[in-house]
């Protein structure tokens, strides 16, 4: 426990002393902001011990991951950012500096799914990966950073932030309610973001509320091919299912929310879009499912920016 | 007052038309039934779809999941890149099945189409933009066949006195018919409509209704596209092949205000307008309606419906009761409220069949059992003339009774057979169409 404080420490000084640091992006043409931390990178454990209770299997065993550092946003996308996405506000530019042309990319057919009650301030869910992705690839062209879902080990460091136990908070889950919203304290439905304590990193709402989209393709058994130190791991496969999402959400128990826990999608997720091919752009049954951005200090050259943004797979 | 005189269609009998038409037919019992209906069907089960978007498209693979013995034989679209659309689309999931036996001789275009399409099948599904719904489902009854149709189904009053008469004889030839009004199929509504018939709920007071959204696709003028194929890619728009989505989409909400109460509303009034959606492409339709609809008990149910971005969403039915309160929506909630707030049930939606292919599991179960077991005409008419009605009010801004929406000469969709002919609304020299004004607007 010693040696955890210390390194939590150790990451504290580093995080003050960085030379990059946390910003707000301007969306041009709107007052909205998005907070934007910065995170070292560097070597952490990624997954669980066997031995740790409550573990499963598809987080076993914990292994020596390598980061390059990235920022993340502090909060899970809200509504009124996406829907500016949506609603095209000036789709580029106006000093040419977009490195994306959308109007080329079809970028401009993304349409609002079935939710109640999208307000400001609540997550935007219901989205597919795809139309998070594009959303990242969207502001990539409005702001000239680029920007892109996290990987999933991404994901894990930051919300760890510095913790190698089983909560961001330690390994007990007696501390939840001042963390995040779960099932035995929503009420059965999302929640505004931001609303409960963030964590070492200053990140809000990694445990919980929305679960989060990541990159990865879901693979159970991935750890175990992990036996040296990874350097930025990524499993991109071709198959729209399953994918991950990290975090768990407000409909889960507090077991669901472990910084290793590990969600995935599913095609009844888009059960009940009634039309053929169904909706690139929305779920109707992921309403637990959000997402956030980051932005790696070292972007893509401009030749695979596209390799971080999410291909559109026609569903039947 | 609301002048209750009993016209042919009044209230209350189109309320007890279905269940009187059905002992009618008990008693009568030598109509044409069985002539060339399949009643029973052990080997495939023919279906052809008429309307080959994306919802005709949805509908064809649904029944292909329904029942093994389902064989899509023939598409039918106005245009042939929809119909080839929906048969690549098909193909990439039921390819292999031995289910998709279309050909290029069963596919058909052009606005007659439907008739070949039709002939060759013992199911039709029609899901057509709903002008053409009253044609299409009067050729099927004629040719005998079980349907299924979308909802609404027409977008005027003489549309709706055609489906009463072709679902009429569908009943005495005892043709299935499901119409795609799918809460109707829906768990959580199954299961609130329960609780509520159990008493558990209360009686209705009052209610809300809601569909509200950023709106639907806009399909743009193309070069090359004569007008009426123009109005007929970019259809939302236009009144004649749409109703206005207060008829194509919130209808969904108004027919389950029906379904609860028990009886379609006596007089709508309300407003509505066309406030952020007003471009070129945007056509007649307003952007938003709002209409209190009073029901013969006195219950005031106000029904919501907009497109407009940016908005809050939401799709949802919500009732007060001499009980509590209890909200439904198609999202797969369900509860139930007491007068103190405190939640009484709570619907879990997560193992809940998709009501759209629910829909179809009913339809071809019945066909294969040889059973009468569903009849929704009545259902889907009862929505769409409620919806119509709305409709007439916000566009005129009058109180409109539900005897006089229905006595009204209404008809808004000319017969048509190529795409040379000209549409019923043609833009202005400024290629504006012509919107309804409240207080100016007579009920179109």
């Amino acid at each position: 426990m010693k040696c955890l404080l210390f390194i939590v420490f150790i990451g504290f000084v580093f995080s003050q002393s960085k030379k990059h640091s946390d910003y707000l992006e301007t969306i041009e043409g709107s007052k909205l902001q998005i907070q934007m931390i910065y995170l070292l990178g560097g070597e952490f454990q990624m997954g669980s011990s066997p031995k740790k209770r409550g573990s499963k299997n598809d987080e076993h065993p914990n292994h020596r991951v390598f980061l390059s550092p990235f920022w993340i946003a502090s909060y899970e996308t809200t509504w009124e950012v996406y829907e500016l996405f949506l609603n095209k506000v000036n789709q580029a530019r106006k000093d040419g500096r977009g490195v994306v042309n959308l109007n080329i990319d079809g970028v401009s057919s993304a349409t609002m799914p079935y939710v109640n009650y999208n307000q400001d301030g609540f997550p935007a869910i219901n989205i597919t990966q795809y139309a998070a992705s594009q959303f990242c690839k969207w502001l990539t062209a409005k702001t000239g950073n680029y920007y892109r879902l996290p990987t999933e080990a991404e994901w894990e460091y930051a919300c760890r932030s510095g913790s190698g136990d089983a909560f961001s908070f330690g390994d007990k889950s007696n501390n939840i309610d001042k963390y995040a919203w779960h099932k035995d304290n929503s009420g059965g439905v999302l929640q505004k973001v931001g609303l409960k304590n963030p964590n070492l990193y200053g990140i809000y709402d990694m445990h919980g509320n929305a679960a989060e989209w990541v990159l990865d393709s879901y693979d159970p058994t991935a750890y175990i091919e992990r036996s040296m130190i990874v350097k930025n791991p990524i499993v991109l496969h071709k198959d729209l299912y399953p994918r991950v999402v990290r975090g768990g959400s407000y409909k889960d128990s507090a077991h669901m929310l472990r910084s290793s826990s590990r969600g995935f999608s599913s095609p009844s997720w888009k059960k009940r879009d009634p039309q053929v091919p169904k909706s690139l752009w929305w779920h109707t049954d992921a309403k637990h499912v959000g997402f956030r951005i980051v932005r790696p200090l070292q972007g893509p050259d401009k030749k695979h920016l596209n390799k971080y943004w999410v291909k559109p797979k026609k569903e039947y | 007052m609301i002048n209750h005189k009993k016209t042919r269609y009044s209230r209350r009998g189109f309320l007890g038309q279905a269940s009187r038409l059905a002992a009618a037919s008990i008693v009568l019992g030598r109509l044409p039934a069985k002539t060339k209906t399949r009643t029973s069907v052990d080997g495939e089960i023919k279906v052809a779809v008429i309307g080959c978007g994306g919802r005709g498209t949805g509908a064809a693979a649904q029944a292909m999941e329904a029942d093994k013995d389902v064989q899509i034989v023939a598409l039918a679209d106005a245009f042939l890149d929809q119909a080839m659309d929906c048969f690549s689309s098909l193909k990439e999931k039921h390819g292999d099945s031995g289910q998709l036996m279309v050909n290029k001789e069963s596919v058909f275009t052009g606005f007659d189409g439907y008739i070949e399409a039709i002939n060759l099948a013992d199911v039709v599904i029609l899901t057509t933009p709903p002008a053409f719904r009253p044609i299409h489902f009067e050729y099927a009854v004629k040719q005998n066949k079980h349907i299924f149709m979308e909802k609404p189904v027409a977008t005027d009053v003489a549309g709706i006195k055609k489906i009463i008469n072709a679902g009429n004889i569908a009943r005495q030839k005892k043709l299935n018919v499901v119409v795609g009004l799918q809460r109707h199929y829906q768990k959580n509504y199954k299961t609130i409509f329960k609780k509520f018939k159990q008493g558990k709920v209360g009686d209705i007071v009052s209610g809300q209704v809601y569909w509200n959204s950023g709106g639907v696709w806009v399909r743009p003028r193309e070069k090359n596209q004569t007008e009426l194929e123009y109005q007929m890619r970019n259809w939302y728009y236009f009144n004649w092949l749409c109703g206005d989505h207060i008829v194509e989409q919130h209808i969904h909400n108004i027919d389950v205000a029906n379904w609860f109460i028990g009886s379609v509303p006596v007089s709508a009034q309300g407003m509505g307008g066309r406030e952020v959606r007003k471009g070129k492409d945007h056509g007649q339709i307003f952007d938003h309606h709002f209409v209190e609809f009073t029901y013969p008990d006195g219950q005031v149910i106000s029904s919501q419906c907009r497109h407009q971005k940016g908005c809050m969403n939401r799709v949802e039915e919500t009732f007060q009761t001499t009980r509590g309160n209890f909200t439904i929506n198609g999202g797969g909630d369900g509860i139930i409220k007491n007068k103190r707030g405190r939640l009484i049930y709570q619907h879990d939606s997560s193992d809940d069949i998709n009501p759209y292919q629910q829909e179809h599991n009913e339809l071809f179960s019945a066909i294969k059992a040889g059973d009468h077991r569903l009849d929704d005409t009545q259902r889907g008419v009862n929505a769409t003339m409620s919806a119509i009605m709305g409709r007439m009010a916000t566009y005129s801004g009058k109180v409109i009774n539900w005897d006089e929406a229905f006595s009204y000469d209404h008809s808004l969709v000319p017969e048509l057979h190529s795409f040379s002919d000209e549409p019923p609304v043609v833009p202005n020299s400024q290629g504006k169409y012509p919107t309804p004004i409240p207080g100016i607007t007579k009920y179109r």
